[in-house]
């Protein structure tokens, strides 16, 4: 299979658009008004007038004691949404006694290993008055069934949740690698979510299907779009396939995209991505609601493009990435810290990335108008010929069999490895500048001091786990495991029964290595 | 003729931010060596494992999660275990400053921070890969 898309590290553009370059676009058809198919423009006819993006700050780090007073400060701060940042041990559905969580509890987000965490982390934390986004993708389900356990323990019903699970496991595979269970069963979890959710928790997103990750390990613009839209295909038609109404789920699922470096691929990608998937939702799924055809988006800014070198110029290339991604129309965004090429960020780091959103939307004057952009004749072009490149992917995907199986036999992780690679090599060969590293290069410039997680972190939590094991009801957590398993060989919706073992306290490793017994491991074949 | 130098290029811990590691496989590869690279999620066991059946010149471990101090003292410590003690041990990833010297005190000689061209690493490698055993 060839590469339908550029795959070099920077777009070539011509020097000047005008006219002849949109000839082939049609206003009514391709772009319209925002709030009008196929969204183009934006999803809201306000735009941000109506409603301002939110300002969800990721964060997370060391026990729930310590990011809870995190939580705190942010909202004190003015931020508008949580979004919490697992450690490994917790993102790979590992105990902190396990062999392979040495050293990494707490270090780089926050370790949630039982309910009993889960009450320390949002102490204090109304879940009814704020909406949370929780990144967490193999164990997404027991993690979400440990919050709605704390939810229903405070007499919070699941019906005024707002929130997010990232819940995206093909982009794991095809990514960041935290993934627990082989494809197939890993899809399962996914679908189950979506039933149980339209159900009982109809105002979560139950999954953010995500471009983030994919762009971090190399890939570029287009094959961001490209996957992560094809992602978002595969999740749909996964659901169909269980029996699930399009319009009944498609709904909630949201996506969160990369915004880089190159300031107007940036923004023509987030508006592609939006005529694209209006446009898949109507004519390939016969999706009837509209809300069913919304691209909805979170962005974070690019932290594979902060640098350690002179690290102050980080805030300005956030900046930069925040205003594509607001020019762009996001719903919410992640702003990155200046020191995070060499750590967890500082809280001064963390709150100057707030304030770098807060000057955008209200010192600026970007957020006054909707798609301000709309109607340059060079991002008009762009947006086409973005789209152009990720139909391409999508053909070829298609043709292997859908994104399963492209996964399968290792095809985006190879794209993304050869840009990665490429991309390297552009900034070797000084064909990609990036100041402070390869030009413009000062020695002995003056650091940042860094956020030191020590190993405090995984001691307490250690010592919280043999509690906890001391102090719950085993017999029950014996009992709700051994359900777990059955339904799970047995093809229940395992929510449910999730949510049963949580209530017990078990732990999120109990609950995933009970689904390896039945379901196994994935292991990677290493592609370089 | 020289053989070529052995490298055993290893991710080891939960990590799965495997960008770097397979960029720098692929620069060593390049530049003449022999890339062995061991895939996600490693104990150190398994990769001094690997060093010695591979008979490695070097082993890079790509560390971005902050366990470095647990990882590479225990690394060092099975190498001089298994009388592997020529072995060249470098680091890349997200290494604070305040880290490095104690690194370079367990005997981790090369430690490389986000910005490092592939070149100098290329260049530090062939260097320094078998300086004590001194078999060229």
């Amino acid at each position: 299979m060839g590469t339908p898309a550029s795959t070099h590290a920077k777009r070539s553009v011509e020097r000047l658009y005008g006219p002849d370059s949109v000839a082939s676009i049609e206003y009514a058809r391709d772009v319209a008004d925002p709030g009008q198919f196929p969204y183009t423009r934006g999803i809201h006819a306000t735009g941000y007038r109506g409603k301002l993006w939110t300002m969800r700050q990721f964060a997370g780090f060391g026990t729930p004691e310590e990011t809870n007073e995190r939580y705190r400060r942010l909202l004190e701060a003015g931020g508008t949404g949580l979004s919490v940042a697992f450690d490994l041990p917790t993102l790979m559905g590992r105990d902190p006694d396990h062999e392979l969580a040495l050293g990494e509890v707490g270090k780089c987000g926050v370790n949630v290993t039982s309910l009993a965490d889960m009450e320390v982390l949002f102490a204090g934390i109304d879940l009814g008055a704020i909406t949370t986004s929780m990144t967490i993708n193999g164990p997404a389900s027991m993690i979400f069934a440990m919050y709605l356990a704390l939810a229903e323990q405070r007499g919070t019903g699941w019906k005024t949740l707002s929130g997010t699970i990232q819940n995206d496991i093909l982009k794991e595979f095809i990514a960041q690698k935290e993934f627990i269970y082989p494809p197939r069963p890993s899809m399962r979890l996914v679908t189950d979510v979506f039933a149980f959710c339209t159900e009982h928790v109809p105002r979560w997103n139950t999954i953010s299907v995500s471009g983030y990750h994919i762009r971090e390990a190399g890939a570029t613009a287009a094959q961001e779009l490209a996957f992560t839209l094809r992602d978002g295909v595969e999740y749909v038609q996964y659901g169909v396939n269980a029996g699930l109404d399009v319009d009944a789920f498609a709904p909630r699922i949201s996506f969160f995209f990369n915004s880089h470096n190159d300031f107007f691929e940036e923004i023509a990608k987030f508006r592609a991505a939006r005529r694209i998937w209006a446009r898949v939702m109507r004519d390939r799924f016969k999706a009837k609601s509209p809300r069913s055809w919304q691209l909805r988006f979170h962005a974070q800014t690019a932290g594979v493009s902060l640098t350690a070198q002179q690290p102050y110029n980080n805030v300005v290339r956030t900046a930069l990435q925040a205003m594509a991604a607001v020019l762009g129309g996001a719903q919410s965004l992640h702003t990155n810290a200046l020191d995070e090429a060499l750590a967890l960020p500082t809280e001064e780091a963390a709150t100057l990335a707030l304030r770098t959103q807060q000057i955008i939307a209200h010192e600026t004057g970007v957020a006054d108008l909707t798609d301000p952009l709309g109607g340059s004749y060079f991002l008009e072009s762009l947006t086409a010929q973005l789209e152009k490149e990720a139909l391409a992917y999508f053909e070829a995907i298609d043709a292997m069999g859908g994104m399963v199986a492209a996964v399968e036999r290792g095809y985006p992780q190879r794209e993304i490895a050869e840009s990665a690679y490429r991309a390297q090599q552009a900034i070797e060969a000084k064909e990609q500048i990036i100041v402070g590293v390869n030009d413009f290069v000062e020695s002995g410039a003056a650091g940042v001091g860094t956020l030191y997680i020590d190993e405090t972190a995984g001691e307490r939590q250690l010592a919280r786990l043999e509690q906890l094991r001391a102090r719950r009801d085993a017999a029950e957590v014996r009992r709700t495991l051994a359900a777990l398993q059955a339904g799970a060989s047995s093809g229940a919706n395992t929510m449910p029964l999730l949510l049963d073992a949580a209530r017990a306290y078990a732990t999120v490793g109990e609950m995933c290595d009970s689904l390896r017994e039945v379901w196994g491991e994935y292991v990677e074949t290493p592609i370089v | 003729m020289r053989q070529k130098i052995r490298v055993v290029i290893a991710k080891p811990g939960l990590d799965g931010h495997d960008r770097g590691a397979k960029v720098i496989a692929r620069a060593l590869r390049d530049a003449g060596m022999e890339v062995i690279y061991t895939g996600l999620r490693q104990t150190p066991e398994q990769i001094v494992g690997a060093a010695l059946q591979e008979d490695a010149d070097v082993i890079g471990l790509s560390i971005l999660s902050g366990a470095h101090m647990h990882i590479c003292p225990r690394v060092m410590e099975l190498l001089r275990e298994k009388g592997l003690t020529d072995v060249l041990v470098v680091v890349g990833g997200i290494i604070p400053d305040a880290d490095v010297p104690r690194l370079n005190a367990v005997g981790v000689r090369g430690i490389f921070q986000p910005g490092t061209p592939m070149q100098e690493i290329v260049d530090f490698i062939n260097r320094h890969a078998r300086e004590r055993a001194g078999t060229l």
